[in-house]
């Protein structure tokens, strides 16, 4: 029990930032496909800036993750077509819904419970795309 | 603690969004909301009939506590931390939304116009919903990542897929609320 402590205190802690940056809120996602404000823009630009100084300097000072080996970020796989098609439908429900995956849970906490239907969908969606994973193009 | 109860800034969150993907790599892990939606998939029996969900969603367990953490954490930041909850959107965008037919632009976190029980229960409200849900977790599985996986770990490790599923967003989303948006609204 104890080593998933500090997974539910990250959990708790990546909840309060989204809802506290506003990124939980439909309407920031339709403001900035409209690019109407900064805001959006300056909070994923800031996130992938600092990320990248994170991982530049851990590799630098060999920082060793908890269970001692050196940090590594899992490798996409080659590929365009799922990507560039993937990616796209996923926008496409991002916009409409106002939601991606870590959002989805985080609304549920701030009391939006018909966010539920959404999660439901997005769970049988997942589910379609293992069912038809073979058949589309990747 | 005005500071705390205000909207945080970007220049705040976007770092401390940096630490939340470094603190699960640090873990040994990895920053990737969507593949809780395989495994949760996985844990209601799908590896059964289908392959792709054929794996122990057990050792996956990590990841459905920091989803339980994020649910603890919204509560905590919408009911103790947040005052007002008011999003302060552009004035274009409240505009443009009034134009549309949604009221109270960013006087809640989302739009009456599709979240309300009242909205829910209409056939058209319903669709929006489960299409929309439908989508994300089809294409975030298809594209292999969503938002934490591809925009920032991804990007952070510079990643050319990444770069990819990224822009891919953006074509979905641009249509989406530029194209798709006037017919439906």
């Amino acid at each position: 029990m104890s080593k998933y402590i500090k997974f539910f205190l990250v959990g708790i802690f990546f909840g309060i930032v989204l809802v506290k940056s506003e990124a939980v809120s439909w309407y920031r996602i339709f403001e900035m496909f409209k690019f109407q404000s900064f805001h959006m823009y300056g909070i994923i630009g800031t996130a992938i800036t600092t990320g990248i100084l994170l991982l530049l300097i851990s590799k630098k000072m060999s920082i060793k993750t908890t269970e001692g080996r050196l940090i590594r970020v899992p490798k996409k796989d080659r590929g365009f077509k799922r990507y560039i098609i993937g990616g796209s439908i996923f926008g496409l429900g991002w916009a409409l819904s106002g939601a991606c995956p870590g959002p989805m849970y985080i609304l549920l906490g701030t009391g939006a419970f018909s966010i539920i239907i959404v999660i439901a969908a997005a769970i049988f969606g997942t589910y379609m795309y293992g069912v038809l994973k073979d058949k589309l193009p990747h | 603690m005005d500071y705390i109860l205000e909207p945080w800034p970007w220049y705040v969150s976007g770092p401390l969004i940096a630490i939340v993907m470094f603190l699960l790599l640090y873990f040994g892990r990895t920053f990737g909301m969507s593949s809780n939606l395989r495994t949760l998939c996985s844990m209601g029996g799908a590896g059964k009939r289908v392959a792709f969900f054929d794996f122990d969603w057990k050792a996956h367990r990590w990841n459905l506590t920091v989803v339980l953490g994020a649910i603890v954490g919204g509560f905590i930041a919408h009911h103790l931390l947040s005052n007002p909850t008011d999003i302060a959107l552009s004035q274009q965008t409240i505009t443009d939304l009034n134009e549309l037919g949604f009221e109270n632009a960013g006087k809640s976190l989302l739009p009456d116009e599709l979240f309300s029980w009242e909205n829910i229960f209409s056939i058209k409200g319903m669709l929006i919903l489960i299409i929309g849900g439908f989508l994300v977790g089809f294409g975030t599985r298809y594209a292999g990542g969503c938002t934490s996986g591809h925009a920032i770990t991804g990007l952070s490790s510079l990643q050319l897929p990444s770069l990819v599923a990224v822009i891919g967003f953006f074509i979905g989303g641009l249509i989406m609320i530029h194209l798709i948006f006037p017919i439906l609204f």
